[in-house]
């Protein structure tokens, strides 16, 4: 008995002294660093394309403390995985702010996990960079938007197709989704405020990941045959693509004949497909890896010797946490601190380099400015930059060719301090 | 192009081009906007010196290189040649720029290269180029297309020289109405869609003309519908027997083991990887195999998907026989863990899996377009098919499995291991398959599993015939509803309707009849 009761004693004394030497470790460490919350799916569907962000961010994060952290601290990365399960997305938000003490939190990729996490950002008062390009008609205090909104990536590509193109019909194929079906809304109605008639406009939804595309390949083939330039505009996303291009390649649709204008396709999603049958197919991005000059050459040397892979390529979404990690530093180092509020406060304005060879700046409605490039398929399956807007692009994340959210502006300084304002009623609070 | 308009951008170029490009075809491709290479091939193809086709199929190929003083030079293997003269050069490597191209320019080059080629030797570049005339529907080519009609041999070859006078007579201001009659007729009488975008496309025509061209147009249509029917059948079959290939192992685990595996999705997805890795090696060490790798993968699919299948058996599923729910949430979870150490291994973006180019490609048969991946699927469905059935008609092992799946006790004390007949019918070659339409990334098992799972359980469980007949109807179903119903809202009433069925049928189809206890 005795000797249990020893052995318990010195157990329990262990234990204290390894909870002391753990919490002295944390409070020395909290002290000197500054967390930096990623949260990216690492698993799950969505594990293609959020795995990347996750690396970029640690490659960024690692390549500041080289310069010397933040404020005299060094950063630290805290990285969890929300496992492309969207309430997880919330929960593992929660913890980062709340449990872990992050600064500022980069993650998200599809909008339904940003919805998620907006409720819990907004609770605890933090920051979400968020960098992929969505539907628009939203904007929240506690988000900063990377990614292009619909006119800064959807209509400039419609315009160019009708310029260039000479197109008069317009196919627009997407997943079944809100980012497609809001795009796509905005779309026909844009499309139709340049005189598109009804007939000229085909809708098509798919379910995420379809693989059959033998009859909507057809019938898409079939609508291009009604004597006018035929076009498609595809926010197909994620995994059903590489079917549909190579439904595309084998059906013989060149782009020569209807070109596929895609809003989600990239470098990376190009790398699973041959490209040579996809020549000429176009993408609207705000970045690609093909642009030339001397910024983007050094991020994509740095990017590979980071992942240790010379063929890993760059895209749009990492290039929306280039400028968003930028605009951060700088909006800490102004503000003096990370408190959530006084960094908010100190976004507005900020401007750094992007990496197309121009400068990027947070506006008032928490959106950056973007230049806008099409790009088309090359053998290698990189991009040749075909058309790009003379300078940047400010975002309007309220359509104005959506009834009842053209009367929104959102701006986020005071005295505003607003993001669904609605100037027909002088409220703020959204479409009535 | 119409010819006014092909003047007009010809008069142009001449006037924004500098004086010397007069004499020099060559020139405009040098130039800097798309727009000046674009009618710089336009000058060229309308010129035609004799490096003229060489020159433009660098472009296409991305090979044309321009130097300063508008030097041109096409890159080949061992070093650079003059565009203008074909000789040996030797510039200077670091002031070369590609000669940009997009669609306008690929476009003019397509057009160019069908005018240029007419008169190929070669009856396959012959063919490409008539073809190509066809689609630019240029009036200008009118004299060099009755040439080339008059000089063709091949019948095949000259209809479609003959059709591609007729596009070129609809579009040229300066041709008769009885020709332009004939023209229309001659379109009508190809009746594919290309010649409906033609016929519904024209525009300044004579009212006989656009009379005629309506007619035609409807009665293509009619032909179109037709075949409509025939390309959904088919559209069917092909999705039928990927859904086959991919029920038809969990048939056999289902029928046999009575276990719901849900990692049999997974057994898809590695052979798929498999297939990647075979063809990763062969591109490295012996490329000259290539286009048989999908020959060389799918037994080594077989022997990997059959070895995790007997890991799993051995490890995990004998523990849990007779408790379904179990074996259900640890196959599930089983099917987590292995879709990560996938990601883990591989990475989690999509990997390449090439097709062969006896693969890639598709066919015109009639009104309907026949993807030869499609067709070698279906073929090679019902190989493996014709393969399972043998396996269990004439082989011992068959036997024994026909056994254990009727009554599994009865089997076991008839002497049969069972646990062994159950291990070896885990993995079939699937996914060698699947590679070649999907994208072989750690999720491509997911999108198969619940539809293998409605296919068994809608044919009978147990029942190979009750499988196939399934899985051909609930293709051919869905690919009939997809354009009423759309895609999505298709797949539901798919499976709306196969509830409706299952409760009407509980045990499929075909349900073994006789003496089969439910264990």
């Amino acid at each position: 008995m005795a000797s249990v009761r020893k052995w318990l004693r010195g157990a329990g004394l262990a234990a204290a002294a390894v909870a002391a030497t753990l919490t002295g470790a944390h409070n020395a460490q909290a002290q000197a660093t500054i967390k930096v919350g990623i949260l990216h799916s690492l698993s799950g569907t969505m594990a293609i394309s959020e795995t990347t962000l996750k690396d970029v961010m640690l490659m960024l994060i690692e390549e500041q403390n080289k310069k010397g952290g933040v404020l005299g601290k060094k950063l630290e990365a805290v990285v969890v995985d929300p496992a492309s399960n969207w309430p997880l997305f919330a929960e593992k938000a929660r913890q980062l702010i709340a449990v872990d003490k992050v600064a500022v939190v980069f993650g998200c990729w599809t909008s339904v996990s940003r919805k998620s996490v907006l409720p819990v950002f907004e609770e605890l008062n933090s920051i979400l960079f968020y960098p992929v390009q969505y539907e628009g008609e939203e904007s929240q205090k506690n988000v900063f938007y990377t990614g292009a909104a619909p006119n800064q990536q959807a209509i400039p590509a419609v315009d160019y197709l009708e310029k260039e193109e000479k197109v008069q019909r317009w196919v627009l194929a997407g997943t079944d989704y809100v980012y497609p079906r809001t795009t796509n809304k905005i779309l026909e109605a844009y499309l139709k405020s340049k005189g598109v008639k009804d007939e000229d406009i085909m809708i098509n939804y798919t379910p995420f990941g379809h693989s059959d595309w033998q009859n909507i390949v057809a019938s898409i083939k079939k609508f291009g045959t009604a004597g006018k330039k035929t076009a498609v505009v595809s926010t197909i996303n994620g995994d059903a693509n590489v079917p549909f291009y190579k439904e595309l390649g084998n059906q013989g649709i060149k782009a020569t004949d209807i070109p596929v204008v895609a809003f989600s396709v990239g470098e990376e999603e190009l790398a699973g497909i041959d490209t040579k049958p996809l020549l000429g197919h176009l993408a609207a991005w705000n970045y690609f890896q093909s642009v030339e000059n001397p910024d983007n050459k050094a991020f994509i040397a740095k990017w590979q010797a980071f992942t240790k892979n010379p063929k890993r390529v760059t895209n749009d979404p990492m290039e929306a946490h280039v400028i968003g990690f930028a605009m951060w530093i700088k909006a800490v180092e102004k503000a003096g601190t990370t408190d959530p509020s006084k960094v908010i406060d100190a976004m507005i304005g900020i401007s750094v380099p992007n990496l197309t060879g121009g400068y990027s700046a947070m506006m008032p409605n928490h959106h950056i400015t973007k230049p806008v490039l099409i790009g088309e398929v090359k053998g290698d399956g990189q991009f040749n930059v075909v058309w790009q807007t003379q300078g940047t692009v400010v975002a309007n994340e309220w359509s104005p060719y959506l009834e009842g959210s053209r009367d929104l502006i959102a701006d986020w300084r005071a005295p505003l301090m607003c993001g669904n304002f609605n100037v027909k009623t002088g409220k703020c609070g959204g479409k009535m | 192009m119409r010819p006014l308009l092909r003047l007009l951008t010809l008069l142009a170029a001449l006037l924004a081009a500098p004086a010397w490009a007069q004499d020099d075809p060559f020139a405009g491709l040098a130039g800097s906007s798309f727009d000046d290479i674009r009618r710089g091939i336009e000058t060229l193809a309308t010129a035609a010196p004799p490096q003229a086709a060489a020159t433009i199929t660098a472009l296409q190929q991305g090979a044309l290189l321009a130097g300063p003083d508008a030097a041109l030079y096409i890159k080949t293997q061992t070093g650079f040649l003059d565009a203008r003269t074909g000789q040996p050069a030797t510039p200077d490597v670091d002031a070369l720029k590609s000669v940009r191209v997009n669609n306008s320019v690929r476009r003019a080059a397509e057009a160019a290269m069908g005018g240029l080629t007419l008169f190929a030797p070669d009856p396959t570049i012959r063919r490409s180029a008539a073809e190509a005339v066809l689609k630019s529907r240029d009036a200008a080519a009118l004299p060099a297309l009755a040439r080339a009609i008059a000089a063709e041999q091949d019948p095949a070859i000259r209809t479609i020289m003959q059709q591609a006078r007729a596009a070129a007579t609809l579009a040229s201001p300066d041709t008769s109405e009885p020709d332009r009659l004939a023209a229309v007729e001659t379109l009508r009488a190809r009746g594919d869609i290309e010649s409906r975008a033609m016929l519904a496309s024209l525009t300044n025509q004579s009212p006989a003309v656009i009379a005629a061209a309506a007619t035609a147009v409807t009665a293509i249509d009619r032909m179109l519908q037709l075949w409509g029917l025939v390309q959904g059948i088919f559209y069917g079959l092909s999705l039928g027997s990927v859904l086959l290939l991919a029920a038809a192992g969990l048939a056999i685990t289902f029928g046999v083991m009575g276990v719901i595996n849900m990692a049999h999705g997974e057994m898809v997805m590695l052979g798929a990887y498999t297939t990647f890795v075979v063809q990763e090696v062969i591109r490295a060490h012996a490329p000259f195999l290539f286009e048989a790798s999908l020959f060389i993968a799918v037994p080594l699919a077989f022997l990997v998907a059959g070895i995790v299948g007997i890991v799993i058996e051995r490890g995990m599923l004998r523990f849990l026989y007779g408790r379904p729910l179990e074996t259900l949430l640890a196959t599930w979870g089983l099917s987590l863990v292995m879709q990560q150490t996938v990601r883990s291994i591989f990475g989690a973006s999509n990997r390449e899996v090439g097709t062969p180019a006896w693969m890639s490609g598709a066919t015109q048969w009639g009104g309907i377009t026949i993807t030869y991946n499609r067709l070698v699927i279906i073929v090679f469905a019902f190989l493996v098919l014709a393969a399972l059935m043998a396996a269990l008609r004439y082989t011992a092992l068959g036997l024994r499995m026909r056994a254990v799946t009727q009554n599994r006790r009865m089997a076991a004390a008839m002497g049969i291991r069972t646990p062994w007949v159950d291990a070896l019918t885990f993995g079939l070659g699937s996914g060698v398959a699947l590679s070649q339409i999907d994208n072989v990334s750690p999720n491509l098992g997911q999108g198969y599993i619940i539809d293998s799972f409605m296919v068994v359980v809608f044919g009978g469980v147990g029942n190979l015939w009750g499988t196939v007949v399934s899985a051909l109807t609930l293709g051919i179903v869905n690919k009939f509803l997809e354009p009423l119903a759309g895609a999505v809202l298709g797949k539901i009433t798919v499976l709306v309707l196969l509830i409706l069925f299952i409760q009407r049928k509980p045990r499929g189809m075909f349900p073994i009849k006789g003496r089969a206890v439910e264990a």
